[in-house]
């Protein structure tokens, strides 16, 4: 078993530290952002940023900074923003629309749905401060719906990388392929623990932690905690394999086919809605391919609120032990 | 082609919008009608950059068509300039045709952008000028056509602002002022004017024309070209249904169609109209 986990561990190249949350960086998942655009736009002098006064928090001022001709201010016009988008993408560029979820899917769904997606222009866009570990701010700033109205529509690719590292590799791969595609990040710094050698692949879900008695299949951030979870549910003799789902559309069905079979239970986990999110991607998949009793950790059908990050991750049953009771639960009912 | 042949072409659109429209069994008849005279001068009276035949040509315009409900007309306009067969038009709206109800880019080549959803052709265009003037300092025009009813979305103001800060001079948008919307009257609905005022107070430069004056339309699409720093508006003052004597300025008919017995005797009215819309509307 141990040996198992070493050879997983080697090929995913995960950082040493993976199960020491201490001594991990904490990063939040915008600056890869940040840092994947300005890399972007060295690379392709096509790439144009647009910000709607929300530049600083989306991490868009890297790339300002660098190539201010490149960088669009529309203002809080986020209806605005995507169409002038992709008017820049039908003329040959490779717009990066950015600002926060709740604005973008969220309040320019139908400009989204009829001028992006099924006009299947190259525009990519992205929803900065998703789930509820934004914190203060509140239910308002707290998106928990983006990939629920982002993955029902035909053409689109739907990214929630796990760091802040794999955040960077996520938008220079948008940046690389034709259509269009949502990215969703988070506010918080949380832990670094992918490294510049992990895999990424667009489609491609990655298994981070082999495992034989259920799996987690687990998007952004929380794939620490599931990691987390399931390092210390070894400790009771539970073997767990942990699965890293950042591409929600196209999903790889390949994969979760594959470890379901493997382990035969099935725990999601998302710091967004369970109605219409990840884990119901991953529940469609199953329910139609291999059955399999599903326990499914997110937001259970409720809005957010104002408190400290970790405050609201414990509230809102999102961390670790939660996982780890949600293992336990659907392993009774193999 | 002179004013007379336009005006004749027009006449030609109309009719073919009438039979388009009748054969589909639903579309929207008063806006197509209307924007024939328009139309008709963009693709005919020497305006617009296009090659009906080289379709990705670099230095083409672009057209967008945010009100693109009124698309029959366009296809009928586009089918006349050569970019696919007239006998085509009687395939629209049915399942599999490359005429949609609503235009898409995938379906029909030489359509820019797909589109259908009220209020979002114009930030589109203001994206593409933005593409030419400031990115690419290239010299292709973006032509929007919008409606009046459409401005009751925030998103055509807030493309407005974008183009009046970005002085997207690049852009002339022609909106089909036929104060005609779904529910009735654009002024009753929700009241537009002064659009003149507001637009100039967004930092547009405006043209009032008579939109089933060729010639005048013509003229203010050139002027549009020589408007420094600012993008222009043309209001183009239509008359619903246009043409044809039983659909004019009846808001029932924005989203309906002809039945046969209403076909025949609208295409008896276009028939005697040859010519005659300039000097009627004068």
């Amino acid at each position: 078993m141990e040996k198992l986990k070493v050879n997983i561990n080697k090929i995913m190249n995960l950082s040493k530290d993976l199960y020491n949350k201490e001594k991990l960086e904490q990063k939040p998942t915008r600056d890869g952002y940040g840092y994947g655009l300005v890399e972007l736009g060295k690379k392709n002098e096509n790439i144009v940023v647009l910000g709607a006064d929300l530049t600083g928090s989306t991490r868009c001022d890297w790339f300002k900074k660098e190539f201010p001709d490149r960088f669009i201010q529309v203002g809080i016009a986020e209806q605005n923003m995507i169409c002038v988008a992709v008017g820049l993408a039908l003329s040959g560029k490779v717009p990066f629309a950015s600002t926060y979820s709740v604005f973008c899917p969220g309040r320019n769904w139908d400009q989204i749905r009829i001028s992006v997606a099924y006009n299947k222009v190259n525009v990519k866009f992205t929803g900065a401060h998703a789930g509820v570990s934004v914190g203060a701010d509140g239910a308002t700033h707290q998106g928990l719906e983006d990939i629920a109205i982002t993955r029902c529509l035909p053409n689109i690719t739907v990214l929630a990388p796990c760091d802040m590292i794999e955040t960077q590799k996520a938008t220079i791969a948008a940046g690389e392929m034709q259509g269009p595609v949502y990215l969703r990040f988070a506010r918080e710094a949380t832990p670094v623990f992918t490294t510049n050698k992990t895999p990424f692949e667009i489609g491609k879900a990655k298994v981070f932690r082999e495992g034989k008695d259920a799996s987690i299949i687990a998007c952004g951030p929380t794939v620490h905690e599931a990691l987390l979870a399931a390092n210390e549910l070894e400790k009771e003799g539970i073997s767990v394999e942990v699965v890293n789902n950042h591409t929600i559309k196209p999903i790889d069905e390949k994969t979760i086919i594959e470890t379901a079979k493997k382990t035969g239970a099935v725990v999601t986990a998302e710091d967004h809605q369970i109605m219409g999110g990840m884990g119901s991607a991953v529940a469609e998949v199953l329910g139609k391919n291999q059955p399999t009793p599903i326990e499914m950790i997110g937001v259970q059908d409720r809005f957010g609120e104002s408190g400290e990050t970790d405050e609201l991750m414990k509230e809102f049953g999102l961390i670790a032990v939660n996982i780890k009771e949600a293992v336990k639960k659907v392993i009774k009912r193999k | 082609m002179n004013i007379k042949e336009l005006e004749k072409k027009a006449n030609e659109i109309r009719k073919d919008v009438v039979k388009m429209l009748l054969e589909a069994k639903s579309g929207h008849s008063a806006g197509s009608l209307g924007m024939a005279d328009v139309f008709t001068a963009l693709y005919f009276g020497d305006i617009m950059k296009y090659d009906s035949k080289k379709l990705d040509w670099e230095e083409r315009d672009r057209v967008v068509l945010s009100n693109a409900h009124i698309c029959p007309v366009w296809y009928a306009t586009m089918a006349h300039a050569g970019y696919f067969s007239i006998k085509e038009l009687k395939t629209l709206r049915k399942l599999g045709s490359n005429l949609q109800g609503h235009p898409d880019r995938f379906k029909l080549p030489g359509i820019e952008t797909s589109g259908g959803s009220l209020g979002q052709g114009l930030s589109i265009a203001c994206g593409m000028a933005y593409s030419f003037n400031k990115l690419d300092k290239k010299d292709n025009w973006v032509w929007a056509l919008t409606s009046d009813g459409e401005h009751d979305e925030g998103q055509m103001w807030e493309a407005a602002m974008f183009a009046g800060k970005n002085k997207l001079f690049n852009i002339t948008q022609i909106m089909d002022r036929n104060n005609i919307q779904i529910d009735g009257y654009t002024e009753d609905v929700m009241p537009l004017e002064p659009l003149r005022e507001k637009y100039e107070a967004f930092n547009w430069h405006v043209l009032d024309v008579d939109g089933h004056n060729i010639e005048e339309i013509i003229d203010a699409c050139n002027k549009s070209k020589a408007i420094f720093e600012k993008p222009t508006l043309i209001i183009a003052h239509t008359i619903p249904g246009k043409g044809v004597d039983f659909i004019e300025w009846e808001y029932s008919w924005h989203g309906k169609a002809p039945c046969a017995e209403e076909a025949e005797k609208a295409l008896d009215c276009l028939r005697t109209l040859d010519g005659k819309i300039k000097s009627e509307h004068k």
